[in-house]
């Protein structure tokens, strides 16, 4: 292959300017209760984006169905350009055609659990191996060292051997975040990753989420962390009753937020 | 007191061990298989499965193993067709394996109660996970769900197992010559009940106290996540990557 950058420019969008996520007008009913009302999202290789909304406006509903854990109702979603298949299924309610596609995109999209969800029975290192070694086929002595790297990295290699349950919120939360670092995630997913922590601990998190953003990782973060949203991300998505009600620069948008509701929510934060 | 004689007798008493070991062996392995099948069934979702093992769970729970012996041993033989089938009677004529076959049927009722119950208990945030780093149904089942499972059904299951030691007692009621048998025979021949039983029940306490210490090393052995945080010198060893 020859061919001259330019030319393949043309022929077929590159990988780096395809979306890493695109979200097209996703639905999501639980019951009578419409929870995501056709949200449409869009995020860039790099892009940090933070989905900000109270209670029930759909942000934590909107990340899980990205990755499936909740089956949306309608819409599509392209991780890298690549389209989850969804098929029709029993009364009226689709779900994935193809669950081997499914489990493939899932291990390109690491999440981070606002519960840590840290395998309990299993040392910290063991977690940081276990779905690079069993999804990914990778050889365990390779995972095992960047395991450490990572831990080395989240501050908490002291503690490779412990199990979750013998370490504070933050540790879990940091190891949650190296558990999803070795996958070498296309994107993060973080689902209010200091929602559950105690105040003086979410400091540590927010640290080493911030440096993953520095980096160049592409995220999408729920957070109820306005100092997060407003001075490391790259943009902002507010939601209200499952809409998208705005969407736009942090510094612009908590600077003259373009919607009245968007300025009650950052009021009532910053009470 | 007279010591030659509960010495002759525990001889006599230990001699029939192996035979209860058999039994009580032999018993709770098909259990664990029937019990794992029943689990199963119940699990995958299909309706039939479930009234299936309902219905098994209430009649093999609901009835005394006793009952359930004779009607193996004594009931089943009336039918014409298990005394002509070439499977079923060389199993039903045999006193030792209908016992084996009673207590398997009957403990695997328990069991398949017990493994429903720790699978439902495993935490449902941690097999999410598991779904969302992209491991499949069997992966995350093998690597997640029963692991954590295996762990929480421990202590009931060591309890079943006991339960079972002392079933193995009703193999006398058909004609077979394991501990109790012998030890009824004995007391039969001597008429000193006192000194044939209490041999008999110290045997008993302690092949049940082995059992119930081996289960709660390997309950210990098993979750060092469930025991105090270690100092911060201390490092811990990780669980063996079988389990």
């Amino acid at each position: 292959m020859s061919a001259s950058p330019a030319a393949a420019a043309n022929a077929e969008p590159s990988p780096d300017a395809m979306a890493a996520i695109s979200v097209k007008d996703m639905r999501k009913c639980f019951g009578d209760h419409e929870v995501l009302k056709g949200i449409s999202l869009e995020a860039h290789k790099g892009d940090v984006i933070s989905i900000l909304g109270s209670s029930g406006s759909g942000k934590s509903t909107l990340l899980r169905c990205i990755n499936l854990l909740e089956t949306p109702d309608s819409g599509e979603v392209r991780v890298g350009g690549e389209l989850i298949r969804m098929k029709q299924g029993q009364g009226g309610h689709q779900t994935p055609a193809d669950i081997r596609q499914v489990e493939r995109i899932r291990a390109d999209l690491a999440m981070v659990f606002q519960s840590f969800n840290l395998w309990s029975h299993m040392t910290v290192l063991e977690n940081l191996v276990a779905a690079p070694v069993h999804v990914q086929k990778r050889p365990r002595a390779e995972c095992l060292e960047q395991a450490e790297a990572l831990l080395k990295r989240v501050g908490i290699w002291e503690r490779r051997n412990y199990y979750p349950p013998h370490m504070s919120g933050g540790q879990q939360q940091r190891a949650a975040i190296a558990r999803a670092l070795a996958m070498n995630p296309k994107v993060m997913l973080f689902d209010e990753p200091t929602s559950a922590l105690d105040p003086e601990l979410v400091g540590e998190v927010l640290r080493v989420m911030r440096s993953l953003a520095e980096e160049g990782r592409t995220m999408l973060v729920v957070t109820h962390e306005m100092g997060f949203a407003r001075d490391v991300s790259s943009k902002v998505m507010f939601l209200h009753k499952g809409e998208v009600d705005s969407l736009g620069e942090p510094k612009e948008m908590f600077a003259r937020p373009p919607t009245q509701q968007f300025k009650q929510f950052i009021t009532n934060f910053n009470k | 007191m007279d010591f030659d004689f509960y010495l002759s007798t525990m001889w006599s008493v230990l001699k029939a061990l192996p035979l209860t070991l058999e039994i009580w062996f032999f018993g709770i392995a098909f259990g664990l298989v029937i019990a794992t099948g029943l689990t199963w069934l119940r699990a995958s979702g299909y309706k039939s499965g479930e009234y299936f093992t309902r219905a098994y769970v209430f009649i093999f729970r609901g009835s005394p193993l006793l009952v359930q012996l004779y009607l193996i041993y004594f009931g089943l033989s009336q039918f014409d067709f298990v005394r002509h089938s070439p499977i079923l009677w060389p199993i039903l004529r045999d006193p030792m394996y209908c016992t084996i076959v009673a207590m398997a049927l009957n403990t695997a009722a328990y069991e398949s109660e017990i493994f429903r119950g720790a699978l439902r208990a495993v935490p449902v945030g941690q097999i999410e996970a598991a779904k969302a780093f992209g491991m499949s149904a069997f992966t995350r089942f093998r690597i997640v769900t029963l692991p954590i499972a295996l762990r929480l059904a421990l202590p009931a299951y060591s309890t079943e197992i006991i339960l079972m030691t002392k079933a193995t007692a009703l193999a006398s009621v058909v004609t077979i010559m394991e501990m109790m048998g012998t030890a009824q025979k004995i007391q039969h021949d001597t008429f000193r009940p006192i000194e044939v039983l209490t041999c008999a029940g110290v045997i008993y306490l302690l092949l049940n106290l082995s059992i119930a210490r081996l289960f709660a090393w390997v309950e210990y052995a098993l979750s060092p996540h469930l025991r105090p945080a270690p100092d911060r010198s201390q490092q811990i060893k990780p669980v063996p990557e079988v389990l």
